[in-house]
């Protein structure tokens, strides 16, 4: 029994060194890594309570001033109805961060469940399940969402749901390729010997090793997700408008390129930054829970 | 050899199959009724009903699969458009050339341009050339092409006027005009292809560098050109192969993107407004055109795989 808490509070211990280890990794890596870190904080901060501190209402028209230049009032301008162009960023902001946080969650929980079974089960089941993942992976994404898209018509949430399906084949593949990897090992086989069930088996050894992987994968997902709903919203598929989102704001500027050209500028420049943003707080963690890296720092 | 080029063939007909049958299966699922489309919404019962059965969507699901890929495979005919009764074939066979105008380039630029920058920061590692293009290509992933085609537009046609803001020539018609207007749309596909490219080279040329064999070459005191040409960078593509395979995915999806914000009439465009009315046949056809495109491309990296590596070529057998 004694033995037993030891054996416990050292792997207590153990894991408390690597998540500090970790951490240290992940924000030793530079500047950029914290400064993006900051950036996706002030983002998720802003399209929460953006609403309360600027209140000004993102579709309320005005057609006397509409291309306004930045003033006191409207700190970027106004749109071609005279929209506040800053409220829009904000509310477009919430619906962008919104759809792609809930359609990569949606995607990730579907998408390793299949896998998982897929990888641990075999058989039939994993079979059908690969193949369909084949399939719907080599139809180009984009494609594919789009036809979801069509399917699921308009609105936040059937645009959510078509991009987290659009998803899901990455994180079938990637948790299927994991579990058949960590199968083979040692203590996996050992604990079926021992003749643990095969339930805990999964979901005590084979999920929490996993879980590394994905997350690097859900975060880089996150900003795919973000790239795929601004790409439809351009695209005039999903989301209707009034509704502001970054991606139907720069379609809205493109007809006024010549006269303000900063209507597409100031969203493509807030995508452009969320998407870089994702991606290299995915490489950090990448770098921070790859064990092979630990005790290098 | 032989036997594993006929079965990944095999494989790719039978995935394609799949991919038929997905499509078709998942285009029942829309919204909306062909006939209804077709007719427009004043149309009586009976009017329908008889489009309806001319047309055969009445029958089963299964049969009307059936019906549409039997005509495709022996007649090449891939139904009529609901919308105006043309031939999706014709339709097809006039928009693809277009598209794949902007596409081949923007594809055989990339991978030419990945490489070369790939390479050149795998060599120069740690010094400031690998830390800027590692910047530049990390800025082009994060972009949307909808952006850098916009982006474009507004700096380079708008304040400086070197390209012109939208349309397209075919190159077959003036080619001068054709290479004034794609130049754009070219690079704009190339990009993304070149970050990802430039990406996986050099990191798989750093993999090779550390490895033993590199070592050895290096005290035997062969000349680094020797090491870096011969050595490193021969074994260092292997990987890459797949990924330029793997490209022609980002091209549809940059053509579907690409010819909505020039204006190009190509096979992106074709299906982006058959979604958005509703057009069925038209769209079961592309994506069935550019599921099959992308397939044959994986499955000649695939055999392409056993002729470069002798690895590959043993585990084949």
């Amino acid at each position: 029994m004694e033995q037993n808490l030891s054996l416990e509070s050292m792997q207590k211990e153990t894991r408390r060194r690597n998540r500090k280890q970790a951490f240290k990794i992940f924000f030793g890596r530079g500047v950029i890594v914290k400064l993006c870190t900051a950036v996706l904080v002030l983002f998720i901060v802003f399209s929460l309570f953006g609403p309360f501190l600027l209140h000004i209402d993102p579709n309320k028209q005005n057609l006397v001033n509409k291309l306004a230049k930045p003033t006191a009032t409207h700190i970027l301008g106004t749109d071609y109805l005279g929209r506040d162009v800053l409220a829009r960023i904000i509310s477009g902001g919430r619906v962008s961060l919104f759809v792609s946080i809930l359609a990569g969650t949606f995607a990730a929980i579907v998408g390793i469940c299949l896998g998982l079974i897929a990888g641990y089960v075999g058989g039939y089941l994993s079979k059908f399940i690969m193949a369909i993942t084949d399939v719907v992976l080599s139809i180009p994404g984009l494609v594919f969402t789009l036809m979801i898209a069509a399917i699921m018509g308009s609105g936040v949430l059937s645009l959510t749901i078509a991009i987290g399906i659009g998803m899901i084949p990455t994180y079938i593949r990637m948790a299927n390729g994991l579990v058949l990897s960590l199968k083979q090992n040692d203590y996996v086989v050992a604990s079926s010997l021992v003749g643990q069930k095969q339930r805990k088996i999964l979901f005590k050894h084979l999920l929490p090793n996993t879980f590394p992987s994905l997350i690097v994968l859900y975060t880089i997902n996150l900003g795919n997700a973000i790239m795929t709903e601004a790409s439809l919203s351009y695209l005039g598929v999903g989301i209707n408008p009034p509704t502001a989102t970054w991606g139907n704001m720069v379609s809205d500027a493109y007809a006024y390129l010549y006269l303000a050209p900063r209507l597409a500028i100031v969203p493509g420049i807030c995508i452009i930054v969320l998407i870089i943003s994702f991606n290299i707080v995915g490489d950090g963690l990448r770098d921070a829970l790859d064990p092979r890296l630990r005790g290098k720092l | 050899m032989s036997r594993y080029i006929i079965k990944k063939i095999l494989m790719a007909i039978g995935l394609i199959i799949l991919i038929s049958f997905f499509t078709f299966m998942l285009m029942q699922l829309l919204p909306g009724d062909p006939a209804r489309i077709a007719l427009g919404e004043a149309a009586s019962e009976e009017k329908i009903q008889t489009y309806r059965n001319s047309y055969g969507l009445n029958d089963p699901v299964l049969v009307q699969y059936c019906h549409w890929i039997t005509r495709i495979l022996f007649h090449l005919d891939f139904g009529k458009s609901v919308l105006n009764a043309r031939d999706v074939s014709a339709y097809i066979s006039q928009r693809l050339p277009n598209s794949i105008s902007i596409g081949l380039p923007g594809l055989v630029y990339g991978v030419l341009i990945g490489l070369f920058v790939g390479i050149l920061s795998a060599i120069k590692r740690g010094s400031w050339v690998d830390q800027v293009l590692t910047v530049i290509v990390n800025f082009f992933l994060g972009c949307p092409r909808f952006l850098i085609a916009i982006f474009g537009v507004i700096f380079l046609g708008l304040k400086l006027k070197l390209i012109p803001l939208q349309g397209y020539t075919a190159p077959w018609v003036n080619f001068g005009e054709y290479s004034r207007k794609a130049f754009w749309p070219v690079v704009v596909n190339a990009i993304y292809t070149v970050a990802i490219l430039a990406r996986q080279t050099r990191s798989n040329m750093l993999e090779v560098i550390s490895q033993d064999y590199i070592r050895t070459a290096r005290a035997y005191g062969l000349p680094e050109k020797k090491i870096i040409f011969k050595y490193t960078l021969k074994n260092a593509l292997i990987p890459v192969i797949t990924i330029i395979g793997l490209q022609m995915r980002n091209i549809v999806a940059g053509a579907v993107i690409i010819e909505n914000v020039f204006n190009i009439p190509g096979i992106g465009q074709l299906l982006l407004n058959g979604i958005q009315q509703r057009d069925y046949f038209i769209v079961q056809a592309c994506v069935l055109v550019i599921s099959a495109m992308t397939v044959f491309c994986n499955l000649f990296v695939d055999i392409a795989y056993g002729f470069i590596d002798p690895r590959v070529r043993r585990t084949m057998r």
